[in-house]
């Protein structure tokens, strides 16, 4: 569904950021990337979103070249994405819902969407996927009322009002305390079964990764190191992703930190 | 050293005895402005009036202008930074830097006295100075918002709609009534130059020496200016 080929990003500042990525995500697949900070795990999300325009390479989403695209289809085409923000990136001083309806904004024309006037199915859809996130009395709470698990779930509700084929998903959780963030992974994970979305999902927390996706992709120096299964990250493979380091206690708190989970 | 120097050319350059005299005439002039005229309010009230709305419609005309100049001046919102952007900071600059009273001179030889030069004097005057501020407010936003809306395949304006707008409302708000409430101050001098509004009485009365009704307007331009400094606080207070 998603396929990356070759894919360079260069900055003008001259810093290689992706190196020739080869990735390919199918229908209904949660992947997990991980790698050290500067590793390219952003760019890659925001290239294929064309936040950032990729230097050379091709992104095919649904058969099309996001990479060739002009702005009308480009904008059709990011409907199709959901993209899911570190810092969460709601608009600070709209409600709650109104951040929700934003995610339809591709969908409706500017008076509309101007006026506030969003089809009566876009509004009952934002009320069935707040209550779905648990925030379904909080819809007309100003966004930075919430705290950062409120806030990022209702940047997973907008993402997914789009009605979008894939998730990009840059550090959900790393603003966020070691519990929320759990919690968020799981929601994440959660909806895109039910819903068969595939989902990119960057995150630096490994045992978390390990977790809740059915597979990893380990980038270091905008290039994939590793490409597999959650169980296949052993010592040696997270040493070749990230550099020398005792991985042990990174790995087997996997399992004891299991017990504590509760929703 | 340079004291006594700067004392001496200061000393030169002034005539010492009407400083010598300022007391007395001081004393002499409050003695003929006091008790104000006050049956000359009936007079005043249209006056007042007019300088309200100069100063109301001046803001209003400038805000129209300034927001659009304002979004072409900010450097990540305008279409060209080598073209547009350059235009817009001339605007801003060339309409702030002259005062607002000599645009009203300037105005009346076009379009003769009148209120409507007074309005259009300190439209003009206000463009700059509430462009500048606003495209401030603009380049200091949070780009992410603004990204996040990009990103669900909103169009450019959708964009300014939820992503730009939300985030500088407070400030257009802000700068909306301090404008408006430098205006007010600014208005009620515009008639000294025939452009309409309270100055046009304070002129004719410093004219023929009637210190009565100079002190009335004078009492009458504070009281517009204190009730001008309540609303913009009120509303300050209610945005922010």
């Amino acid at each position: 569904m998603l396929e990356i080929k070759q894919l360079v990003k260069k900055y003008h500042t001259g810093d290689l950021a992706l190196n020739g990525v080869d990735l390919k995500v199918e229908k209904g697949q949660v992947m997990a990337l991980i790698g050290p900070s500067g590793a390219g795990k952003s760019t890659l999300i925001r290239c294929v979103n064309r936040l950032e325009k990729a230097t050379s390479g091709e992104i095919w989403l649904n058969g099309e070249n996001i990479v060739k695209m002009r702005s009308g289809k480009l904008r059709r085409a990011r409907r199709n994405m959901g993209m899911i923000f570190q810092e969460y990136a709601l608009v600070e001083r709209l409600t709650v819902m109104e951040n929700v309806l934003s995610g339809r904004l591709g969908y409706v024309g500017f008076w509309r969407s101007f006026l506030r006037k969003f089809p009566q199915s876009d509004i009952n859809a934002a009320f069935g996927l707040l209550e779905k996130v648990g925030l379904d009395t909080m819809v007309n709470k100003r966004a930075d009322e919430l705290s950062g698990g409120q806030r990022q779930r209702v940047g997973i509700a907008r993402a997914l009002i789009q009605k979008p084929d894939i998730l990009l998903v840059d550090e959900p959780t790393a603003s966020l305390d070691p519990k929320t963030s759990r919690q968020i992974m799981r929601l994440i994970c959660e909806l895109c079964r039910e819903r068969e979305l595939a989902a990119i999902i960057n995150i630096h927390d490994v045992a978390l990764a390990q977790m809740f996706v059915q597979r990893v992709v380990g980038l270091r120096f905008g290039a994939v190191q590793f490409d597999g299964p959650p169980e296949g990250l052993t010592p040696d493979v997270l040493t070749m992703i990230y550099g020398e380091e005792d991985w042990e206690a990174t790995i087997e708190s996997v399992d004891d930190e299991d017990d504590l989970v509760t929703l | 050293m340079i004291f006594t120097y700067c004392w001496q050319q200061i000393s030169k350059s002034t005539t010492w005895f009407f400083v010598w005299d300022a007391p007395r005439i001081a004393t002499d002039l409050w003695t003929r402005a006091t008790p104000p005229k006050w049956e000359y309010i009936s007079q005043l009230g249209k006056p007042i009036w007019d300088t309200l709305n100069i100063a109301t419609l001046g803001t209003l005309f400038a805000l129209i202008i300034a927001v659009p100049v304002a979004f072409l001046a900010a450097r990540n919102t305008t279409p060209s930074r080598f073209i547009i952007r350059p235009i817009a900071l001339l605007i801003i600059v060339s309409t702030r830097s002259i005062n607002s009273l000599i645009w009203a001179l300037l105005l009346i030889a076009i379009i003769g006295p009148g209120v409507f030069a007074g309005v259009i004097a300190i439209a003009i005057r206000s463009i700059g100075f509430c462009a500048k501020l606003l495209y401030e407010a603009i380049e200091e936003i949070d780009e992410t918002q603004v990204e996040a809306i990009t990103a669900t395949g909103a169009s450019r304006w959708q964009v300014m709609a939820y992503g730009i707008v939300p985030q500088i409302l407070p400030a257009f708000a802000g700068i909306a009534v301090f404008r408006w409430d430098i205006n007010i101050r600014e208005s009620t001098v515009l008639g000294l130059v025939g452009a309409g509004g309270i100055g046009l009485q304070l002129n004719a009365s410093l004219n023929v020496l009637a210190w009565p009704q100079v002190t009335l307007i004078l009492i009458l331009i504070l009281l517009a200016v204190i009730f001008s400094e309540w609303i913009s606080a009120k509303v300050r207070h209610a945005i922010i």
